[in-house]
């Protein structure tokens, strides 16, 4: 071993160490994000990071964020379908008020996971 | 001495070594569930081969590697990522022989790590997704691993070979 094998394996682990940290990095960046839209106009983006309640329309609808779940707290709605649907939290998953036209959905940040992987 | 006989020999039987690595390695199931981790065997011939050919006959010995090795136990896309990976790694390699501060050991983690390299990047490009990167710093690592193991594999060989150059 010679000093240039040395140089060789400090870039690497260091190449490695810097992948790793990005990573890490992208990872916390890449918290799930509420969209909320109010008669087909978007009304409000929210992290699921952040425990909140968003009242929709001045409080027709009640949208609250708890442990990174979204549910629907309330609605004056007559049917109470997406009140009864309870919390979601996972990258498409949508919670729908016809009557008041309310969509809750839940989006990932900009870069979504692995794609594809072949060996 | 039919000098040209000679030489054809000698490349014909480096083909067939690496080939017969390619199948070793397609036997044993070493899969630790990461995806491209694994120990290259065939390298091993590769970094012989610079140490023993002109550098034109290691290109095409490699570019023939990969093609009958993929055509035997892979598929195209196999062929596309292992090209790019084994050209960039024999590139690489052949640059860091030059220099006077670098032994067989540390061309050959480096080698390892390039041909990683190669196949994340060409997976990047035919993927268009930059998820892919999250492999990247496990195969940093594990190819400086392989790469260890090839470059004391190849040491072995070379010692045994003597002075002999094809």
């Amino acid at each position: 071993m010679k000093k240039g094998d040395f140089i060789v394996i400090g870039t690497i682990l260091l190449a490695a160490c810097i992948g790793f940290g990005i990573l890490f990095w992208m990872g916390r960046q890449q918290a799930g994000t509420v969209r909320i839209f109010k008669d087909g106009k978007e009304a409000g983006v929210y992290s699921l990071d952040k425990d909140q309640e968003i009242q929709v329309d001045g409080g027709e609808n009640v949208v609250v964020i708890e442990n990174g779940k979204v549910r629907m707290q309330s609605a004056s709605c007559p049917d109470q379908i997406c009140v009864k649907q309870g919390e979601i939290g996972k990258k498409g998953e949508s919670i729908i008020c016809l009557p008041n036209e309310v969509v809750v959905s839940v989006e990932e940040g900009e870069e979504s996971g692995v794609d594809a992987v072949t060996n | 001495m039919h000098r040209k006989g000679a030489k054809l020999v000698a490349f014909g039987v480096f083909v067939a070594l690496a080939l017969i690595f390619s199948y070793i390695e397609a036997c044993i199931p070493f899969q630790i569930g990461i995806p491209g981790v694994k120990l290259g065997l065939a390298n091993l011939v590769i970094v012989v081969a610079l140490y023993k050919m002109p550098v034109r006959e290691v290109y095409i010995l490699s570019i023939v590697r990969v093609l009958l090795a993929g055509l035997l136990f892979g598929n195209m896309m196999s062929i596309i990522y292992s090209l790019a990976g084994g050209l960039l790694s024999l590139t690489v390699m052949w640059a860091l022989k030059k220099s006077p501060s670098m032994s067989l050991i540390g061309i050959s983690i480096a080698g390892g790590v390039c041909h990683n390299l190669g196949q994340l990047l060409m997976a990047m490009l035919t993927v268009e997704t930059y998820g892919v990167f999250s492999y990247f710093p496990i195969l940093m690592v594990s190819g400086l691993l392989t790469g260890l193991a090839i470059g004391i594999g190849a040491r072995e060989m070379l010692l045994r070979l003597g002075r002999l150059q094809f």
